[in-house]
């Protein structure tokens, strides 16, 4: 059973003084999200990412389809229980500490009281807020607030996570934990589905990937297959600064990067190249085939939309 | 049905059921509460205060006294309060606020100065608002007639009473008749002409529901005062000329002359008494009678709108 | 369900309770009470006159403006602030989360109006230097004083469910000067014609009547209060309460959180 099917979910907003035009944030949207992965929803700003999480969230309502999650409708109550979300740039009741939030979170999702304790304590351990008692959250630095937001989303032990732009504001460490988080996550049998707009991340930790931009989908796929399209091409890397002349008449593209040079060359060609770099005795470092990386797969797809629509306009 | 509609469903069923049930809740407190928000107690009774108070907001708040004091005066006067303690600092007040408001002063002068239960028993305070208003419309000729009313009918002071519509009379566009009363007043002090003109002039120059009313009943009790006067004269002069007092109507009528029984205003004839006085049948379809009436009589509790 | 809403009421409360404002706004009506006894004692009769009087009015005034700030920061300041969005996704209810927030700040002005009242019982005491029997009408006074703060409470969150804090407390501040002057609005209404007689009485029945709820000065007289009235306030200000919670449960449920 998927974990999450989007079924032609389509938000339009009125704006304007008198509410007349209409403002497309998000075309019919036909999405499915498997269970047990982990999901990058992919976009630029003001692509229509955050307006499908509120969507599927039920803080905003759709101008036409529907969703399943976790097999119910996605209005239904029950569902709310066994999922979490940590929304973009998250705000708390700031007058709050960490421990109260969370112990209110807590009672709001239904978290039985005797286990309540228990799991506040074992979530802030996990998010590293541990020490951190007594405190306002008035007075948390953005990663701290993200750790709370990361927290409150997990508390209940739902089986499907939401995470809006995780890893906005922090700061190299932060991200790496995220990125930790989310894998742990998976491991534990969860499926875990975010947006971003950064995509290395994504290409690290997503199994499949969607790409959306203006408010449509342009793209869906395993990162693996969308980024397998061969070139043709590999990457060679040798130590040392010598550009051997065989290497240049293979019709390589070399650079010098500090004490070592790459060179692109055909896939054809590469046992021609290895030859000559032992004959002129350099140091073989790596051979990695080119692959298309997910960022040039995801600027294709925007370009073409963008020349469709200059078409079309 | 999704939840969404259920809850909806219930919230409209809740606000309208509550809205109705408030409305009930409220109409049955007013009618326990007795009349006047403002008790006995006006606490704030001072014009200059309230005007400090009222923070620029003076045509407002003087429309709010007004309502108010119509309300108090309408509610006591139809139980024949015995007294309208309030009446004359609500017009107070709200002349304060807005002194332009004319019809304030024309309330303040057909009820302030009778005595209870037609009016508040406060001749003097009505002068001093009269005057009040005088000085604020210098050009207002309703201003002087309506004082000119008071010092005529509830003073009876007919000098002061001619002075005053004199002085009205000079106001340009003041009404003729201003001028043609204060002539009259010298001569025909205290007569029924006098008092009909003056009560018809207070009817036509008013829109006040109240204030007209009043002239009607007053209209309507002078004719029957006339009435019962020539007929009580007629009395004495068949005594004079038989020496006995007539037996019926009737005989009175044909000895002096009259085409028919004499009627009062709502086509009842009048009544003779063996003593020889001449009486109204139903006393109480008139206010204001002071001839006519049987001895002993007491006006009933309520006000009763005539027919 | 009903231990959401309880929930959510408790949060409502702890977060009022730690507003520094509200102590401010505590602390200058205590102040004011006692500058009552000041006052008062320009003229030795009216002492306790003016105790009852300027004190209970502010108690009610201060409570108004407490209820109002606080109201619009129950549902406005929450969407402005996107906290709603954490709660939302989580099973709770859009209604669960008005009437949770209405009990929460119910209760917050009811324990606000006590230490009040106590404000003004020890300026009482401090003029008479003992307490008569009439003085308990001060606790009738003060009851019908919440029962308007209740009323004025679900105003604030009916416009805090769809408008914006600082337009919600323009609407509910009006309304309650508004309803202060009901009953003359109703007076009017009886004296209009045609359609300005039907707006007028639509109006003097929508919006909230507080006249039959100021009894302050009537106390100060130690004037007694009928049972009937009581009954007539509680059964008004419950009915009107439900009326503007409906009305906000009915707006938040379409309402998109943008």
């Amino acid at each position: 059973m998927p974990a999450i099917e989007i079924l032609g979910l389509e938000k339009t907003y009125r704006v304007g003084f008198w509410r007349k035009l209409p403002k497309r944030a998000l075309h019919p949207l036909h999405l499915t999200v498997e269970d047990g992965e982990i999901f990058g929803f992919l976009g630029p700003n003001g692509a229509g990412k955050t307006t499908t999480l509120k969507l599927l969230m039920g803080l905003v309502f759709p101008t036409s389809g529907s969703a399943r999650i976790l097999g119910h409708e996605w209005t239904d109550p029950q569902v709310k229980a066994q999922i979490g979300f940590l929304p973009e740039q998250p705000y708390f009741y700031d007058h709050l500490t960490a421990h109260e939030l969370l112990e209110y979170y807590g009672q709001l999702s239904g978290v039985p009281a005797k286990d309540r304790k228990r799991r506040v304590e074992e979530v802030l351990q996990r998010v590293g807020l541990r020490d951190i008692r007594g405190v306002q959250l008035r007075k948390f630095s953005k990663g701290m607030l993200q750790r709370v937001g990361i927290g409150q989303a997990i508390l209940h032990d739902p089986k499907l996570v939401f995470f809006d732009e995780p890893m906005s504001g922090l700061d190299p460490m932060g991200r790496r934990e995220v990125r930790d988080l989310m894998e742990q996550l998976k491991n534990e049998g969860k499926t875990v589905f975010f947006s971003t707009h950064i995509l290395s991340d994504a290409e690290a930790l997503c199994d499949r990937v969607a790409i959306v931009h203006r408010g449509e989908l342009r793209g869906v796929g395993r990162v693996a297959d969308l980024t397998s399209t061969v070139q043709g091409k590999v990457e060679v890397i040798w130590q040392g600064i010598v550009i051997p002349a065989s290497m240049k008449a293979l019709g390589a593209e070399c650079h010098v990067t500090g004490d070592t040079v790459r060179a692109v060359i055909a896939e054809s060609q590469q046992d021609a190249a290895i030859d000559a770099l032992r004959r002129e005795r350099q140091r073989l470092i790596a051979i990695t085939p080119v692959r298309t990386s997910l960022e040039a797969y995801f600027f294709e797809k925007l370009q073409r939309a963008e020349t469709t629509a200059g078409r079309t306009a | 049905m999704t939840q969404r509609r259920k809850t909806s469903i219930v919230a409209a069923a809740c606000l309208i059921l509550s809205l109705a049930a408030s409305i009930v809740v409220l109409r049955r407190s007013d009618q326990a509460r007795p009349q006047a928000t403002l008790d006995e107690v006006l606490f704030l009774s001072s014009p200059t205060v309230i005007k400090r108070a009222s923070l620029g907001y003076d045509g407002l708040l003087a429309c709010i006294y007004w309502t108010r004091a119509v309300q108090y005066f309408g509610n006591r006067h139809h139980n024949y309060a015995a007294s309208y303690n309030l009446l004359a600092p609500l017009l107070e007040i709200t002349t304060n606020l807005d002194p332009h408001l004319l019809v304030a002063y024309q309330f303040g002068g057909s009820f302030l100065a009778p005595k209870p239960p037609v009016g508040a028993g406060q001749p003097e305070r009505a002068i001093q608002l009269m005057e009040y208003g005088i000085q604020n419309n210098p050009d207002d000729w309703h201003l002087y007639y309506n004082l000119g009313f008071v010092y005529y009918m509830d003073v009876k002071d007919y000098g002061k009473a001619a002075q005053t519509f004199e002085r009205g009379s000079k106001v340009p566009d003041a009404h003729p008749f201003m001028k043609v009363m204060a002539a009259q007043m010298a001569q025909h002090a205290g007569e029924f002409g006098m008092a009909r003109e003056l009560w018809t002039a207070t009817y036509q120059t008013t829109q006040d529901k109240l204030i007209r009313e009043n002239a009607v009943d007053h209209l309507l009790a002078l004719r029957v005062e006339e009435g019962v006067t020539h007929l009580q004269q007629g009395v004495t002069r068949f005594g004079e000329r038989t020496g006995r007092l007539p037996v019926s109507m009737a005989e009175l009528a044909t000895a002096e002359d009259l085409p028919g029984i004499p009627v009062d205003p709502n086509g009842k004839p009048y009544r003779l008494t063996p003593e020889g006085r001449v009486e109204v049948r139903d006393p109480d379809d008139f206010h204001f009678l002071s001839k006519g009436l049987p001895p002993g009589y007491k006006p009933p509790d309520k006000y009763r709108p005539l027919p | 369900m009903k231990a959401r809403v309880a929930h959510i009421a408790f949060n409502t409360f702890r977060e009022a309770v730690r507003d520094r404002v509200l102590y401010n706004l505590i602390a200058f009506a205590l102040l004011l009470s006692g500058a009552a006894i000041l006052v008062g004692q320009i003229s030795i009769d009216i002492e306790k006159l003016v105790v009852i009087n300027l004190g209970l009015t502010t108690v009610s005034l201060f409570g108004v403006v407490i209820a109002i700030f606080i109201g619009i920061g129950l549902v406005s300041k929450e969407i402005e602030k996107r906290t709603l969005y954490t709660v939302f996704s989580r099973p709770v209810r859009r209604w669960e989360f008005i009437v949770g927030k209405f009990f929460g700040l119910a209760g917050t002005l009811v324990v606000n109006s006590f230490f009040m009242a106590i404000g003004v019982f020890a300026a009482l005491f401090y003029v008479s230097h003992k307490f008569v029997r009439a003085d308990g009408l001060i606790l009738i006074a003060l009851y019908f004083i919440i029962l308007e703060f209740l009323i004025v409470c679900s105003l604030a969150l009916l416009f805090s469910s769809f408008s914006s804090p600082l337009l919600s407390a323009v609407f509910a501040f009006s309304l309650f000067v508004v309803g202060s002057f009901a009953e003359d609005l109703r007076n009017f209404a009886g004296m209009a014609h045609g359609i300005s007689r039907t707006l007028a009485t639509g109006a003097a029945y929508l919006v909230p009547n507080f006249s039959a709820f100021n009894v302050i000065s009537s106390i100060a007289h130690e004037q007694p209060i009928a049972g009937q009235l009581v009954m007539h306030n509680t059964l008004y200000a419950l009915f009107y309460a439900i009326m503007a919670l409906s009305g906000a449960v009915l707006i938040f449920e379409y309402r998109d959180l943008k």
